[in-house]
């Protein structure tokens, strides 16, 4: 789960990590009462939307007066942010932070994230920062300092020293570092964050070291021992059908294609999405409908890919293993009862009772393009997709 | 012969009374694994799937010598369980739950790392050597006793290479699930040093899937260690845009790594056959060994 950058700095306060002073705002009023409570000549004005980039896309500027605060949040709140990593379509700004301005006079950037291969967490340090970290991780690996934590002792006040030192920070700005970096692995640890970034951190003309932004990625499969932070899910960030998806436990992403897939197993909506692309056709979303694929999931799986005005044809393939075929066969004719569905439908059912379950198919009133094998279902639900199937 | 799994098992199940240990145990039993006994705390002395229940992994493995585990408890339960059962010195733990914290994972697999139990999963549909023994939720009859070994990150699309497998007249030795989780026990290399050593495996099916570097890691153990067993692998995911995470907590392209076309030519340089089409699996690997 992604929570927004003013969230993440609220936790990191509670935790020690020293941020900027700064405020949520949802309106010009609230950015106007944020500005009179910091106080303070310069304040930055930033977009929140769950992105990097934001800078490049014009989302964070500086404001040196009341009235250029009132004129940049009434520019930015309800623009449409792009960046690298939004796609084309961009993303609405709803939220800003206003925020004190500080005197840089150095930008770092640290992280933590999972080494798979290595199966430990990695503390990583660089003095490229305030770039794209992806860029120097390919151009310049050499310039990314990793210490990794072993899990019994956790992050050390020497594994600190060590990165600060490699930073080159001064002697006055070593022991606020590794406080910054001890109290970043506890926020890390203790909350089970998947990825933490701070890019840039920074050193002031004060010699403090700080977090100046704050990218922060929850493990989903964490969150059951932190309820509360459940309550920093921002939906207005998600895409309304992957939304709808997850309230009924569906696994959804939407995608740019035609040919809609409801697939049982990750493994097998990728490798559907695949052989869809391979025969010519263009996938419109991955949908994986678990274990259980009965009439009510059918049901609610044709639902979101039919919201989905792109969809030209939907291709059903479930490998039946203890889920018997006949079982799901009487769930698509069920859900197809249920739900207006007006585009060609290709099924494909292997496994358990797959003849059983073709029997019911060619047997029901309703429409279906039945297939006998993984390549026969991509060729008749791209054809079908493409209108070369009446 | 076969590896993990097969006729020398002796299986406990972790979670016996629950409602997924209980469906999916009585599949285990009636596929014919030897089923000694089940392990839920306060449930000792009880009976279930008409094996003796134990308190604790420790008293399970006393009582019956049991060599293998397999896991089905809650997400926040599951690394506690691990730990058990590996402490209580049993070879091969197979954890099938799906949900658990990465944090518990790396926690787990370090302790792992200085006892010699083998652990299978998390999230993984398990082993099965046909015929033999089966510990796990994958469809038993599905497969046949044969000569190809199948590696998988995937659960269905496992079952989908058996099938194609079948299909083409080739049989399995054994056929694992690894799971597809970010951090996973047995991995890819692990099962390809088990089918080197095994006689019955004649030829590898690898499936692998976008995310991480497993599959790049195996090409390079096949070509460094001159396996020369026909290998033949799919990975999905080819069209999964980057950054988004298709289902599996493993499965998502990071940072521009991790995609299916880096995977693909690592294999392909370590002269692996690649099925570009999933409905070409069984196939491949028929060619493979025919040439």
């Amino acid at each position: 789960m992604k929570i927004h950058e003013y969230q993440a700095k609220d936790l990191f306060r509670s935790y020690g990590v020293t941020v900027p002073e700064g405020y949520p705002a949802f309106s010009v009023k609230e950015a106007l009462e944020a500005y009179d409570k910091l106080n303070t000549e310069t304040v930055v004005v930033k977009a929140q939307i769950h992105a990097g980039g934001r800078g490049k896309g014009g989302g964070v500027k500086l404001a040196h007066s009341r009235l250029e605060v009132e004129e940049l949040t009434n520019k930015i709140l309800g623009m449409n942010l792009v960046t690298h990593q939004t796609g084309s379509e961009g993303k609405e700004v709803q939220r800003l932070l206003i925020e004190e301005g500080v005197n840089i006079q150095r930008e770092l950037y640290a992280g933590i994230v999972l080494d798979r291969a290595a199966r430990q967490y990695v503390f990583m340090v660089s003095t490229e920062g305030g770039v794209e970290i992806e860029k120097v991780a390919a151009e310049t690996p050499e310039k990314i300092i990793k210490e990794w934590i072993n899990p019994e002792n956790g992050f050390t006040e020497k594994q600190g020293e060590k990165l600060a030192v490699k930073l080159g920070l001064a002697n006055g700005q070593i022991s606020s570092a590794v406080d910054i970096f001890t109290s970043l692995w506890n926020v890390f640890s203790e909350l089970n964050c998947s990825l933490l970034e701070i890019n840039p951190l920074v050193v002031t003309s004060q010699e403090q070291v700080i977090a100046l932004d704050a990218k922060m990625n929850l493990d989903s499969n964490g969150l059951f021992r932190h309820k509360e932070l459940l309550e920093l899910r921002d939906k207005s960030e998600e895409d309304p059908a992957e939304l709808l998806a997850s309230q009924y436990n569906l696994n959804y992403i939407n995608l740019d294609g035609n040919v809609g897939c409801m697939v049982n197993g990750a493994g097998l909506a990728m490798a559907t999405m695949d052989i869809i692309k391979l025969t010519g056709g263009e996938p419109a979303n991955f949908l994986d409908v678990g274990g259980v694929a009965n009439a009510e999931t059918v049901a609610n799986g044709f639902k979101i890919i039919l919201s989905d005005p792109n969809v030209k044809s939907i291709l059903i393939n479930i490998f039946g293993g203890i889920v018997r075929c006949d079982r799901v066969a009487q769930g698509v004719i069920h859900a197809m009862d249920t739900v207006n569905v007006t585009i060609p439908v290709v099924v494909r059912l292997e496994g358990t009772n797959a003849k059983e379950a073709a029997e019911l198919l060619n047997n029901s009133s309703l429409e279906f393009l039945v297939a006998t094998s993984l390549q026969d279902a991509a060729e008749k639900a791209v054809s079908a997709a493409t209108g070369g199937h009446q | 012969m076969s590896v993990l799994v097969g006729n020398n098992t002796r299986l406990i199940i972790q979670g016996i009374t629950g409602k997924e240990g209980t469906f999916h145990g009585q599949q285990i039993r009636d596929y014919g694994t030897n089923l000694v006994a089940g392990v839920t705390p306060g449930k000792g002395g009880e009976k279930a799937l008409e094996v003796p229940v134990f308190n604790t992994v420790k008293e399970a493995k006393d009582a019956t010598d049991a060599n293998t585990s397999v896991i089905f408890v809650p997400p926040a339960f599951s690394a506690a369980a691990i730990l058990e059962a590996a402490r209580a010195g049993m070879d091969l733990v197979i954890c099938i739950t799906e949900g658990i914290p990465t944090s518990d994972m790396v926690k787990v697999n370090h302790e792992l790392k200085d006892l010699p139990t083998r652990l299978v999963g998390p999230n993984c549909p398990g082993v099965i050597s046909p015929g033999k023994a089966k510990v796990g939720i994958m469809p038993g009859f599905i497969h046949e006793p044969g000569n190809i070994g199948v590696i998988s990150r995937s659960g269905t699309l496992t079952y989908e290479a058996v099938h194609q497998l079948v299909s083409a007249g080739l049989g399995q030795s054994t056929s694992i699930g690894i799971g597809g989780d970010p951090i996973i026990g047995t991995t890819f290399i692990d099962m390809f040093a088990l089918f080197t050593d095994d006689d019955e495996t004649e030829g590898v099916v690898l499936i692998g899937e976008i995310g991480g570097t497993a599959e790049e890691e195996a090409a390079q153990w096949v070509l460094d260690n001159n396996f020369t067993k026909p290998v033949v692998a799919f990975i999905a995911g080819q069209t999964a845009p980057p950054g988004r995470r298709m289902g599996h907590a493993g499965a998502i392209i990071s940072g521009g790594k991790g995609t299916a076309k880096e995977k693909i030519n690592a294999l392909k340089s370590a002269g692996i056959h690649v099925a570009d089409s999933p409905a070409e699996i069984g196939i491949t690997m028929l060619k493979a060994l025919q040439s």
